[in-house]
């Protein structure tokens, strides 16, 4: 974990309420998708974790919704810096994917999957990916894995885009995918695990305090003993996931 | 002794800079980011008997200059305690350690310090007879002066450290239960554990927090501690230990001319995991410009 200053370079919507925005410092410290950092706002006692939608030199970019007081403020940024905790959580474990992997994004659960995509194209590996949104306006971010030589699908809940229905209606299109890494609301989570038969990692959210492993505010349990979602997560391998929810 | 040293219980710390428990795990964290030698000592996690997982998620809510926070006494219960995390501990922190102990019953509290009295890396016990999450929890130990004393003799019957008894602020009259404290042979006295409160979300109309309440804590309780730090200080002839909303050196002079020997840091080092090491470099200045020439001189200076 570091802390430092970034510099804003770019701040803008993809859509009604998710933001871009790219910032420039000590990006040393994140080293694998997956990862999150934890940012100070002025007047705001807890820092906000937000995940790394991808790393390039010293330009950190992240993807956030905007869905609270912190958010609301981050979204009126257009230059100046920001206190940054980097580094944080495990991140996705590329090691083992096999050669033949499907990415499942929901919502803002997708930022994170694209540095993932990258790696592991990177990496030689076949990538199919499902983008998951409640309708068509809400999409972003499908010709990025497109640009990156991944197969992408997009599913909508209304059928204005894509494939009618949640993510798991589109797992038929990727009857090849042996290994799958995701990252999205609870509930797809979830649908997603009981939907599939092969292995994968999920990536969890949480309210935290710290974000680095300190105040155990984010606790779960699982098959392998009690984690912190900060810490020892944010990412879970399928098989030691217990389902409190 | 050094122009910021403090005697605590017969223990002279380099500085009176402690982390709280609860806001420092074990220190390893902590470790990767700087030499946490640095530091007077600091309290580790609330040690229980046995293992417990603590409260559902969520456990924490934000609030205007302070958070939340209903963890529930997580820790590995302590023969784990023992056996696995104070051996990590002791590769990242030589000093005497602070041991923090809770507990459900009188015999809880003095099985558990029994078993920390026999670990040589513990310097004092501070027994935590406050904390508000746990439901007929510490809560009932902390609120009345009998129960406080009792738990109090029974540790004291179990070990020779000194005993630091860690007192709730959610009470009538503080210094009727930190009196009884030290009537029952308690070395010191530590103050303030959290403040009861509460948030609701207003999008879903519910409770923020799973367990609805819990304890808040940060900048915005640091008065509070000022007035019940002064209050005990002035009460009892045994060390008071002041925390509650420290965040910076000024602060930590503050509670000691009210009457702190020591001071912990809690909520902050969560914010700002570098807030303890920046205190104790940003303290000889601070000094400087109050014209304080020794720390342990201005020790409930404030009259």
């Amino acid at each position: 974990m570091k802390q430092s200053l970034f510099t804003i370079k770019e701040n803008r919507p993809l859509t009604k309420d998710v933001y871009l925005m790219r910032l420039e410092g000590d990006t040393s410290d994140i080293t694998a998708p997956g990862q999150f950092v934890n940012i100070k706002l002025d007047g705001l006692f807890l820092r906000r974790p937000i995940s790394v939608n991808d790393v390039e030199g010293n330009v950190l970019t992240i993807i956030y919704k905007v869905v609270g007081t912190g958010t609301e403020q981050m979204k009126e940024m257009k230059s100046g810096t920001l206190d940054i905790l980097t580094g944080l959580g495990n991140g996705y474990d590329t090691s083992l994917s096999g050669e033949n992997v499907l990415l499942v994004g929901g919502g803002v659960g997708v930022p994170p999957l694209y540095m993932l995509a990258k790696k592991l194209i990177k990496e030689g590996k076949k990538v199919g990916v499902i983008l998951g949104f409640n309708t068509e306006s809400e999409v972003f971010f499908e010709e990025e894995f497109k640009a990156l030589g991944c197969d992408v699908t997009v599913t909508t809940v209304d059928g204005s885009r894509g494939v009618k229905g949640f993510v798991t209606n589109a797992l038929e299109s990727f009857p090849d995918a042996a290994y799958f890494y995701t990252c999205g609301p609870e509930p797809m989570l979830k649908a997603l695990y009981n939907a599939t038969s092969i292995e994968g990692q999920f990536s969890f959210e949480e309210r935290m305090g710290c974000g680095f492993g300190a105040c155990m505010g984010c606790s779960c349990k699982t098959l392998y003993g009690n984690k912190r979602i900060c810490k020892d997560g944010p990412v879970l391998k399928k098989e030691e996931i217990i389902w409190e929810k | 002794m050094g122009k910021m040293s403090v005697d605590l219980c017969g223990i002279t710390l380099d500085n009176p800079v402690i982390p709280a428990s609860g806001t420092f795990g074990y220190g390893y964290e902590f470790a990767e980011l700087y030499d946490i030698n640095i530091l007077g000592t600091f309290s580790f996690k609330g040690t229980t008997k046995d293992p417990r997982f603590g409260n559902p998620t969520p456990r924490i809510a934000e609030c205007t200059a302070g958070m939340i926070n209903a963890v529930g006494l997580q820790n590995p219960g302590v023969e784990k305690v023992i056996s696995e995390e104070l051996p990590k501990m002791r590769k990242v922190f030589r000093k005497k350690v602070m041991a923090n102990v809770s507990g459900f019953s009188i015999e809880d509290y003095a099985y558990t310090c029994e078993k920390l009295d026999k670990c040589e890396e513990v310097g004092w016990l501070e027994v935590n007879v406050s904390c508000p999450n746990v439901h007929g929890g510490g809560m009932s130990f902390g609120t009345s002066p009998e129960a406080a004393a009792e738990v109090t003799k029974a540790v004291k019957k179990v070990t020779t450290k000194p005993v630091i008894i860690k007192l709730s602020p959610n009470v009538t009259d503080i210094v009727s239960i930190a009196k009884a404290c030290e009537e029952a042979g308690a070395d010191g006295i530590s103050l303030i554990n959290t403040l009861l409160g509460m948030r609701i979300d207003l999008k879903t109309k519910k409770p923020v927090i799973a367990n609805k309440m819990g304890g808040f804590s940060g900048s915005a309780i640091f008065p509070v501690a000022v007035r019940m730090v002064y209050q005990v200080a002035n009460a009892v002839n045994i060390p008071v230990v002041g925390m509650g909303g420290v965040s910076k050196a000024e602060d930590v002079i503050e509670l000691m001319l009210a009457g702190a020997t020591a001071v912990e840091i809690g909520a902050q080092n969560l914010i700002d995991p570098f807030c303890a090491r920046d205190i104790i470099n940003d303290l000889p200045m601070v000094m400087e410009k109050y014209g304080i020439n020794s720390l342990s001189d201005i020790i409930g200076g404030a009259k």
